[in-house]
């Protein structure tokens, strides 16, 4: 207070400065008003939520009864999420036999229905590239071709997430949101995850998608079965990512986008099984994997019939 | 901890005592001002109010109101971000000659340099919060409550060499003007060894922040040798040429002195950096044309655009037209005299390493996407806003911190003369 008592002009300028200060918190409180429609639908319990794997299996059950209600308040369907676990002695591998893919993208449909995407976007975790028979290089593929499937000049390839067995998108994430499952899955945790997209930066092969807005599905096309690592309806600005619908897998059952595929171009299993259909195809063909000299290690193989 | 090196303060002044009023003196003079000050200060508010506004929109609807995309997934403010970190370590990299050379000129200008970097590091830490999908989990991130995963993601290095950045200068302003304020020589014991420590810590940053894109192998355009060393001529660029700009405003604006000397160090730094950034460039490019090869795809699409997609091509040859003109600009012998041209070469080479360092760096690094797709990206209303907003807060603090600083460093303002009014 010292200047106050100086001059009655300094005063003056004290009275000026807190109008000046009280016009300014107004300005302030007006400027972040949008951010109370978001704060009002965020609960303290998710935002206090663990890590996934600092999670006890009690607050697990609860989490995800929370997240069940919140997809029956958010979207009004009924929907049950569990939680399975990797099984000992399995290593899931994929192969892609691209001799038969004919290109028909049905795979890449049953990823976005499965995996409850938003509907606008169209998002799936495959890409199908159309390539030139002739060429392996990626550089001459082409995802957004059109008309009729095969072209005789053309090769098809899809591309999802190769579950690197050294993957850089797990390196670079700053809080571990994303890691290596045991059964060799990458997982991404939803309510972990702080949106900064640094693993998207690092994937070699485009696998990891960002959640831009909210998805918006309707009720009745939202796919009931849910894991919580794989395809819950994801919040708003967090990554997401192919699982090899872990939902499903981890149960017995065959990823969504095999169960798709009209040509029988996909091969899935364990590969720790000897008797496995996928280990046959490692042994029995001129396998291949994509961008080899990036040392991620892929667990996608590629082959061919010949 | 800090024993005066000089004469004993009065003996009713401890720090206890002389603390608080320094704090508060500091206050007083950061709302004080003549009416250019106060329009300069509330223009900048409204700006940085429009930028907290459309980040509350963004926020509340979801990164989806930016341009960015799978394919694009880093834009604007990414770009800003390496810019600032670049303008932060190149603001102390002016504390070089005044040390190694013992400029007197000089140390007036260290002090200008670390504030630069202050409120450089502050925008960075704001580009990096507004691009975040989630910053209410920013609290993931801290050690010990959330999950650090360290030392093997380049991020959580960046986060602790930039908050080590920002303490450092901190604690160097900080003690420098109590000091002064208290009519006291610096002890140099007590703040030279932080001053080195800053340079060093300052390349540190640049490098980390380089090592963040460099490390992706998926990445050609990033994964480049060149690209630290780059970082670190790009910097002492920027730096001086803002510090350049501040020095003619505050003789322009003020009645403090700005010694000749230190701008005419500045100016020669920024002559040999700018060529040397030049020839780097020119190294580049050489490599990435002559060669030839698919991985060279990003940086024709940048040069010169590819398959018919060129957003990139006017912002790249304005960086180069910019940055050539304030090379020769700054070749004239005299430029230091002609404050006209000395100003428009520092704004050239400014606004040329910007672009260079984000629209020119970041975004090519991402197209042709991974997978050979070309999706352009163009930053839309939301992000220049949200970008200008953040520029402006990093104004206003840097303002703030000179209205600060110079009355005190100059003695115009000092304990003894508050004694006195006082008494
Ligand atoms: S393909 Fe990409 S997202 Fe999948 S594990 Fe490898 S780096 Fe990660
Ligand atoms: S976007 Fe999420 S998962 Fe990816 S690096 Fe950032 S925090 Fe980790």
């Amino acid at each position: 207070m010292t200047d106050v008592k100086k001059t009655s002009g300094i005063s003056r300028r004290t009275a000026v400065k807190g109008i000046g200060a009280t016009l300014g918190a107004a300005a302030f409180a007006k400027a972040i008003a949008p951010l109370t429609s978001w704060a009002a639908n965020q609960s303290i319990d998710e935002f206090l939520q663990k890590h996934y794997q600092e999670l006890t299996p009690a607050q697990m059950q609860k989490v995800l009864k929370r997240l069940e209600e919140d997809t029956k308040k958010d979207y009004g369907a009924e929907v049950t999420i569990t939680d399975p676990k990797p099984q000992p002695g399995v290593k899931f591998g994929y192969a892609l036999n691209l001799s038969i893919c004919v290109g028909c993208r049905k795979c890449a449909q049953a990823c976005h229905v499965e995996n409850n995407h938003d509907r606008k976007s169209g998002n799936s975790y495959i890409r199908v590239l159309e390539m030139k028979k002739g060429s392996l290089d990626i550089e001459h593929g082409k995802v957004d071709y059109k008309g009729p499937v095969p072209k005789s000049d053309s090769f098809y390839m899809p591309v999802q997430c190769q579950q690197c067995d050294n993957p850089p998108c797990v390196d670079v994430c700053p809080v571990e949101a994303t890691w290596k499952e045991k059964d060799g899955i990458v997982a991404v945790d939803y309510n972990w995850c702080i949106g900064c997209r640094y693993c998207e930066a690092a994937c070699p092969y485009h696998a990891r998608r960002f959640n831009w807005t909210k998805p918006e599905i309707p009720q009745e096309e939202i796919t009931p079965v849910q894991g919580y690592l794989s395809n819950r309806v994801r919040p708003q600005g967090v990554m997401e990512k192919c699982t090899f619908c872990m939902h499903k897998t981890r149960n017995g059952e065959l990823p969504a986008c095999l169960q798709a595929c009209p040509t029988g171009a996909r091969v899935f299993g364990n590969l720790l099984d000897p008797e496995s259909e996928i280990r046959w195809v490692l042994e029995n063909k001129r396998v291949f994997v994509l961008k080899e000299e990036l040392g991620t290690k892929p667990s996608f193989y590629y082959f061919f019939d010949e | 901890m800090n024993k005066p090196a000089a004469t004993l303060p009065p003996p009713h002044l401890s720090h206890l005592n002389s603390y608080p009023r320094f704090i508060w003196r500091m206050m007083v003079l950061a709302t004080e001002g003549n009416w250019l000050f106060y329009a300069w200060m509330i223009g900048l508010s409204a700006v940085a109010l429009v930028g907290l506004n459309a980040w509350a929109i963004q926020v509340t609807n979801g990164m989806g109101v930016t341009n960015m995309s799978d394919h694009v997934s880093w834009g604007l403010y990414i770009a800003n971000f390496t810019f600032m970190v670049g303008l932060a370590a190149g603001g102390v990299m002016m504390v070089i000659p005044a040390y190694l050379y013992h400029d007197d000129d000089m140390h007036d200008v260290v002090i200008i340099g670390e504030l630069l970097a202050i409120a450089a590091i502050v925008m960075c830490i704001g580009f990096v919060v507004v691009d975040l999908g989630r910053p209410d989990r920013v609290w993931h991130m801290l050690p010990g409550i959330g999950k650090f995963h360290f030392p093997v993601s380049m991020l959580t290095w960046d986060v602790i060499v930039l908050n080590g950045y920002l303490l450092i200068n901190l604690h160097i302003c900080g003690y420098l003007l109590y000091q002064r304020y208290r009519g006291r020589r610096p002890n140099p014991k007590i703040y030279v060894p932080v001053v080195f420590l800053s340079i060093g810590w300052a390349i540190s940053i640049h490098t980390v922040t380089a090592f963040l894109y460099q490390g992706l192998g998926g990445r050609p355009f990033w994964n480049t040798a060149l690209l630290a060393p780059r970082f670190l001529t790009s910097a002492f660029v920027s730096g001086p040429a803002f510090i350049i700009l501040a020095l003619e405003a505050i003789r322009y604006l003020s009645s403090y002195k700005v010694g000749d000397g230190a701008i005419r160090i500045l100016v020669n730094i920024m002559r040999v950096t700018i060529l040397i950034n030049l020839l780097m460039l020119a190294s580049e490019v050489f490599t990435e044309f002559y060669t030839g090869g698919s991985h060279t795809a990003a940086a024709r699409y940048l040069y010169f655009g590819l398959h018919g997609f060129d957003a990139l091509v006017p912002w790249i040859w304005s960086s180069i037209v910019l940055t050539l003109l304030a090379a020769l600009l700054l070749l004239c012998p005299k430029v230091h005299k002609h404050p006209v041209m000395l100003v428009t070469a520092c704004c050239f080479a400014f606004a040329g390493i910007w672009i260079e360092k984000g629209m020119g760096l970041i975004i090519p690094g991402f197209i042709p996407s991974t997978l050979h797709e070309i999706v352009e990206y163009t930053p839309n209303g939301i992000e220049w806003r949200i970008s200008a907003g953040i520029w402006a807060a990093g104004l206003m603090i840097y303002t703030l911190a000179i209205r600060v600083a110079m009355p005190i460093f100059s003695g115009e303002v000092s304990l003894k003369k508050d004694i006195e009014d006082h008494a």
